[in-house]
């Protein structure tokens, strides 16, 4: 039914029947995400909102329940050529859409339709993830977030440390803390690279990949098997035989989300989008709070990387779809908008007058929402530099699963860290060698 | 004099074959099809199809050249015959207990076959909250001695773990077939060897075995080709250990749809289908060839 409304729609304006707007038929569109859960009713609501607010458009959001699935079902169906206006893609599937000839980039589209957006709003660092060489955005920031340090404050005063720690050598001390105050797990970790490789890298100032992580071309090859990420994982394997740190995953019972939440584990490193669903699973009561990742001491920090998803527009619809579409973003990115998103959410505003606007109303000093401007803080405590802009290369989702790989083997005694990181660049770099020829003769732009 | 019904029409017959020769087409010959182009090109996730690259058997030996392709090949060889064994093994065991009519197997028949009712993510599902090493019911026997057992952390413990869940789930499917065969070999067989003093072991391998044959070569195939390619497989897989720890339960199937769909290398991918294609082939044929040679259908 959906479709046949589109189609409807579309028919209807070819016919020109559109002509006059009062007999005119809602434009509809459709819009996919993956978000599921509690997130998935947000979005629900931000369409119901948009719906709300005007008359021409009706906007048809549908979860696809992941980020993975969105993608895979967009391909197919833009290969079907029956794509929705407007799709969600992870930050990781980036590089794909920007091969891919199949959309219309941001600035195009609100151009188009005489939208004027203050594009320097954006906070630099979420922009320059989504936006080409020369910095104008291709898509949409939506959902954006980065990787945290969380902590239990009880756990913590119980054992008598005060404040939150600031470098990993401060991390190595509370854990020896927390253990000798009968704590079984100080830090919970998982194999995620997202955390552990790839913001590591970026507080450092460690390149990830070559040309600048990918950004310069796709000829691009990784490099933190000879960076500091080796003394990291050293670090994490010598502390995990210690028992100061343990590994919590899925497989063994237990994410680090859910190991912090039930205070199985007193630190983790997790997104800020966790914020929330912790704060409504922990015991209440319970004093917990964030802060940003540490650094090695005489480490000079930078910003951590954007993480999370943005709004990309397909072709192939008829060309009404594209003013509905604009609208939609256009209304999503006022600032009343962006607060509402944030609160609602625990994602972070992705404009500056956003931001304002909730540091204006207080939103921060709410105690369940406290901690949360950390993630902003973390995000722009140095402009995106070469390193720190994000990650360009080829088939990053499936890397990310040889970096988790080797992290299996090496923390469960398979192999030493440097074995098991020589190994996933040397997958990871066949990996993108083939991403490199499929894309042969093309730029990025 | 044996009289027989021709038909003569050369259309009937295609006609009757027509939705079951479309249904083929449109669900396995075209996807075929479309998976053999991409084989031998390089396909962008978004399509393109003009400026496609042609590749040769590039897409091929880079598959052959890669270690852990055929440590995933080893994977799934071995995960198919142990599973098979199991669960044929063990739906025998229970299929030749039902047929000895004791009380209560009429229950027991019903009971049995459910397992199969339970699509594989469920069960994936269930046995992961089941099996995890930290918190599931199974975690009693590590408070005994750590790391008795630890599928996130062991290989082997892992294969373990997914062999349990598939043979588990198609127990029941083999069971309905292996009581029905049991049912229908003669009661009077079984009571002469029970009255010359054979017990029920010795019965079910002189008698119901041999008898069996041709529903346990059935039963044989299906598993086998089941095991090594169903979407059962990949359903457990993916919900129990999503192919680790460190690869360690990275059977074929899995690592197709994963290289496909997570990383969108569709030519990988597909190169990888068509010589599991041709590997099921020369498993059916190795079946047929020597296996059925033993198997006396009357």
């Amino acid at each position: 039914m959906k479709h046949f409304g589109v189609k409807f729609a579309a028919m209807a304006l070819a016919l020109g029947l559109g002509a006059t707007p009062a007999l005119a038929e809602k434009v509809k569109f459709e819009f996919w995400h993956g978000l599921s859960g509690d997130l998935g009713e947000r979005v629900k609501e931000t369409c119901d909102k948009f719906n709300a607010s005007q008359s021409d458009y009706e906007i048809v959001c549908t979860s696809q329940n992941g980020y993975p699935e969105t993608i895979q079902n967009a391909i197919a169906a833009y290969r079907a050529k029956k794509n929705p206006a407007i799709v969600q893609v992870f930050d990781v599937g980036t590089l794909d859409l920007m091969l891919s000839g199949a959309y219309i980039p941001a600035k195009k589209l609100m151009d188009d339709n005489g939208y004027k957006i203050d594009w320097d709003n954006y906070f630099g660092g979420i922009a320059r993830y989504y936006a080409d060489s020369k910095g104008v955005l291709n898509s949409f920031p939506f959902n954006s977030s980065t990787a945290m340090f969380y902590y239990n404050i009880d756990a913590f005063t119980k054992a008598g440390i005060d404040g939150a720690p600031q470098t990993w050598e401060d991390v190595e001390a509370d854990a020896r803390k927390l253990k000798s105050a009968g704590f079984d797990c100080p830090f919970g970790f998982s194999f995620d690279s997202w955390a552990t490789v790839e913001q590591f890298s970026a507080i450092h100032n460690q390149p990830i990949a070559t040309k600048n992580n990918g950004y310069d071309g796709l000829d691009t090859e990784l490099v933190f098997n000879k960076t500091k990420v080796v003394d990291q994982l050293t670090f994490f394997k010598k502390m995990t035989d210690e028992g100061l740190f343990q590994v919590k995953t899925a497989q063994l019972g237990m994410d680090v989300v859910p190991a912090f939440a039930s205070q199985t584990c007193q630190m983790i490193q997790s997104s800020i989008a966790d914020h929330g669903t912790i704060g409504k699973t922990i015991k209440p009561g319970t004093k917990w709070t964030v802060t940003m990742l540490p650094v090695w001491k005489g480490t000079e920090r930078k910003n951590s990387l954007v993480g999370g998803a943005s709004l990309w527009v397909l072709k192939n619809r008829p060309e009404a779809e594209y003013k509905g579409a604009a609208a939609f973003l256009n209304f999503i990115a006022q600032p009343d908008m962006v607060e509402w998103w944030s609160t609602v959410t625990g994602y972070i505003p992705v404009t500056k007058t956003g931001f304002d606007a909730m540091k204006a109303n207080g939103f921060y000093e709410k105690p369940q929402f406290a901690g949360r401007e950390k993630a902003i803080e973390s995000l722009t405590y140095t402009p995106a530099g070469d390193l720190t802009r994000g990650i360009r290369v080829g088939g990053f989702p499936q890397i990310r699963k040889e970096i988790s790989n080797a992290m299996e083997g090496i923390f469960f005694g398979k192999m030493t860290v440097q074995a098991g990181l020589d190994q996933a660049v040397e997958r990871g770099n066949a990996i993108i060698r083939r991403f490199e020829k499929t894309y042969a003769g093309q730029t990025l732009n | 004099m044996n009289k027989r019904a021709v038909f003569k029409s050369r259309w009937l017959p295609i006609l009757f074959a027509l939705p079951q020769l479309l249904l083929i087409f449109f669900f396995f010959y075209w996807p075929a099809t479309s998976v053999l182009t991409w084989a031998f090109s390089l396909e962008p996730a978004f399509g393109g199809a003009g400026d496609r690259l042609f590749v040769g058997w590039d897409n091929f030996r880079e598959v052959f050249a890669d270690r852990e392709y055929w440590q995933s090949v080893t994977l799934s060889l071995v995960f198919a015959f142990t599973a098979t064994a199991l669960s044929m093994f063990i739906a025998f065991v229970l299929a030749i207990c039902v047929d000895r009519q004791l009380k209560g197997s009429g229950l027991f028949r019903f009971f049995y076959i459910w397992p199969y009712a339970i699509a594989a993510p469920a069960v994936g599902l269930a046995f992961r909250f089941i099996f995890a090493p930290e918190s599931g019911l199974i975690a009693i026997v590590n408070t005994w001695s750590p790391d008795l057992w630890n599928p996130a952390k062991f290989g082997s413990h892992a294969m373990i773990l997914v062999i349990i869940c598939f043979a588990w789930k198609w127990i029941g499917y083999n069971f309905i077939f292996m009581t029905a065969g049991l049912q229908s070999i003669p009661r009077s067989l079984i009571e002469a060897s029970s009255m010359d003093g054979s017990g029920p072991v010795r019965r079910a391998i002189d008698l119901q075995i041999p008898l069996l044959a041709p529903t346990l070569f059935f039963l044989l195939v299906l598993n086998l080709t089941e095991s090594f390619v169903g979407p059962d497989t990949y359903g457990i897989v993916d919900l129990t250990t999503e192919g680790g720890p460190n690869g360690a339960t990275n059977v074929m199937v899995y690592r197709i749809v994963s290289e496909a769909f997570q990383g969108l290398n569709y030519s990988g991918a597909a190169s990888q289908s068509l010589i599991l294609i041709g590997l099921i082939m020369v498993f059916t044929f190795i079946q047929f060839r020597f296996v059925e040679r033993r198997v006396h259908y009357k």
